[in-house]
């Protein structure tokens, strides 16, 4: 097999304008983070995101006015910040098209369009608004191919009269782009610690893209195949990127970074010291070792690094931050 | 006769909560938690009456015995010591909607007198005057535990007669409404708020005041509750013991990530 490694820049020059993508990791753990900044910085627009539970990852997005439709269940950086804060302005302001959905729903959307089918049965959502109500028009649903022509739908289990379960539709990406802790160069991945819902975002997306901590030889990652992620088919690109999630957290290999995270969460509550922060940590630096060192460089994150015994740093600083 | 008078306790509102939601969590339950209080109480639980209870995190931990708290539901503190680290499909498919879970920890920004949660937004849902983070898992966990806790904030506005949206369902309407839904099994059994505990009535699953927090009374927390309270069988909270304090305050939370 041949390599799949590329630069950072041209792997999120591959992502155009109006692009349907998902990120993976959850909330404050192992989103891209260096290919979010480089879709900020190349001022992509338009972007139709498709996530779970994410985190600064899409807030950041959101701010920087590269996104135009969302399907989510949640954004925020749970303790760390309770609300994504661009995300409350962007609904708040109506500059955003969103549908909510709960976790399950969305992850069990992933897995449909990732089994090849067009949608799947659960038991969730009964009795809530989230099943009974629409966030999209049936213009905006309409306007869009790339969106369901439904939120849902209910049916009786042919099976059984009288059980009720809840469909959902299938999701099927353009893009889908995923931090790791190692991959080889032609795009074998292993995901340590919980594997959130990556391998299922990865396998309804056309193209995937896969940022890693470490390139590693084939044979290391074949010694354990029981451990890795995704069929070698389903990875087109691989971008080796050390620290690529940070200020988030990535398993065995470094702790998030409260200081970061309270930095961002108090300038994203201010229109202009968000773009202040964009300026400063984006826009103002050439690539992501420029972010690295504008974040405190290797000092700063060697207090982060993990620590072996544990898989994050037992020691860091991390009290409440509000 | 000596008598020893040990000086009194003195704990904080986050202490009192914490120790009054754990004690909720019944040994060798599944405990599906949720960031803050229910990490706190969930490890207390572990760490006193609860030694085999399964913690299982729905980004993908289960089993998990923590040296440290987490600040994240995926946060690598859930991992080393687990029992299994997978993903969400496998929490939410296998363990979630295939009734595994015994009790599940939810909250929100306003719950009604049926413990129905909104998390999604307060004002007209297309154009609302405040946007809040969304569901994430708390509709699964409302719609699939066996039984929930909730955890609120006790304020007038944030207990009204009716939420703005239903993001996660507890009795709905009352009655058998939930299970004309289509939620065969689960519910909310208690909501533990910043003034006392409510519970609910068996048949018409009405809230009611079980207890109010040392220093109110029953007529102060129905003031400060939205809808009629019920509070003919409000008694006072239990305290917490010397034991959980240390335990919380040394064990469980000694970096006051979350204890005030």
């Amino acid at each position: 097999m041949s390599s799949k490694l590329i630069g950072l820049a041209e792997a999120a020059k591959l992502v155009p304008d109006g692009a349907t993508l998902s990120l993976g990791g959850f909330t404050a753990q192992r989103h891209p983070m260096a290919f979010v900044y480089e879709l900020i910085r190349q001022k992509r627009r338009d972007l139709y995101l498709f996530g779970h539970s994410p985190g600064g990852d899409w807030d950041i997005l959101l701010g920087a006015g590269c996104v135009k439709r969302v399907e989510l269940a949640y954004e925020a950086d749970e303790a760390f910040g309770t609300i994504g804060p661009r995300w409350r302005r962007a609904v708040q302001a109506g500059r955003v098209e969103w549908e909510d959905y709960s976790n399950f729903g969305m992850v069990t959307r992933f897995q449909a369009g990732a089994m090849g089918l067009p949608f799947l049965p659960t038991r969730t959502m009964f009795g809530s608004d989230v099943m009974a109500k629409a966030a999209l028009t049936a213009e905006q649903r309409a306007a869009d191919p790339r969106t369901s022509p439904q939120k849902l739908a209910v049916i009786e289990s042919p099976f059984q009269p009288g059980e009720k379960l809840v469909l959902l539709p299938a999701i099927h990406t353009e893009f889908c782009v995923l931090h790791v802790q190692k991959a080889t160069e032609n795009g074998l991945v292993r995901v340590e610690g919980q594997t959130f819902a990556d391998n299922l975002q990865a396998l309804c997306a056309d193209r995937v893209i896969v940022t890693a901590e470490e390139i590693v030889p084939e044979e290391d990652l074949r010694r354990e195949p029981e451990r890795n992620l995704l069929p070698p088919f389903a990875v087109k690109h691989v971008v080796h990127v050390p620290y690529g999630s940070h200020p988030y957290a990535v398993y065995n290999y470094y702790d998030y970074d409260p200081r970061q995270l309270k930095e961002y969460h108090a300038a994203a509550m201010i229109d202009e010291d968000f773009q202040a922060y964009l300026e400063k940590y984006v826009y103002g630096v050439p690539d992501f070792a420029g972010y690295l060192a504008a974040v405190g460089g290797p000092g700063r994150l060697d207090e982060l690094k993990a620590d072996p015994d544990f898989g994050y740093s037992p020691n860091l600083k991390r009290r409440r931050l509000d | 006769m000596t008598t020893v008078s040990n000086p009194p306790l003195t704990y904080s509102l986050t202490e009192l909560m914490t120790v009054t939601a754990a004690r909720e969590i019944r040994d060798n339950e599944v405990v599906f938690a949720g960031t803050g209080l229910p990490m706190l109480g969930a490890m207390l639980a572990q760490h006193t009456h609860a030694p085999n209870c399964l913690i299982v995190f729905e980004a993908g931990a289960i089993g998990s015995r923590m040296k440290h708290l987490p600040m994240s539901v995926g946060d690598p503190r859930t991992v080393r010591g687990a029992a299994m680290a997978v993903g969400l499909a496998e929490v939410f498919t296998y363990i979630l909607q295939a009734g595994k879970v015994d009790v599940g920890f939810i909250s929100g920004a306003q719950i009604d007198r049926y413990g129905n949660i909104n998390s999604t937004s307060v004002g007209d849902y297309r154009h609302p005057q405040v946007r809040f983070p969304g569901s994430g898992g708390s509709c699964d966990i409302a719609c699939l535990a066996q039984r929930t806790v909730i955890i609120a904030q006790h304020e007038k506005r944030r207990l009204p007669e009716k939420i703005d949206y239903i993001t996660s369902p507890g009795w709905l309407t009352g009655g058998e409404s939930r299970k004309e839904s289509g939620l065969i099994w689960g519910g909310p059994s208690v909501v533990v708020t910043t003034k006392g505990v409510l519970r609910f009535r068996p048949t018409s699953h009405e809230a009611y005041l079980a207890s109010y927090h040392p220093g109110l009374s029953a007529g102060a927390v129905r003031d400060d509750t939205g809808f009629t309270l019920d509070t003919a069988d409000a008694a006072e909270t239990p305290i917490p013991t010397a034991e959980e304090l240390h335990i919380l305050r040394n064990v469980v939370d000694p970096e006051r990530v979350f204890l005030k």
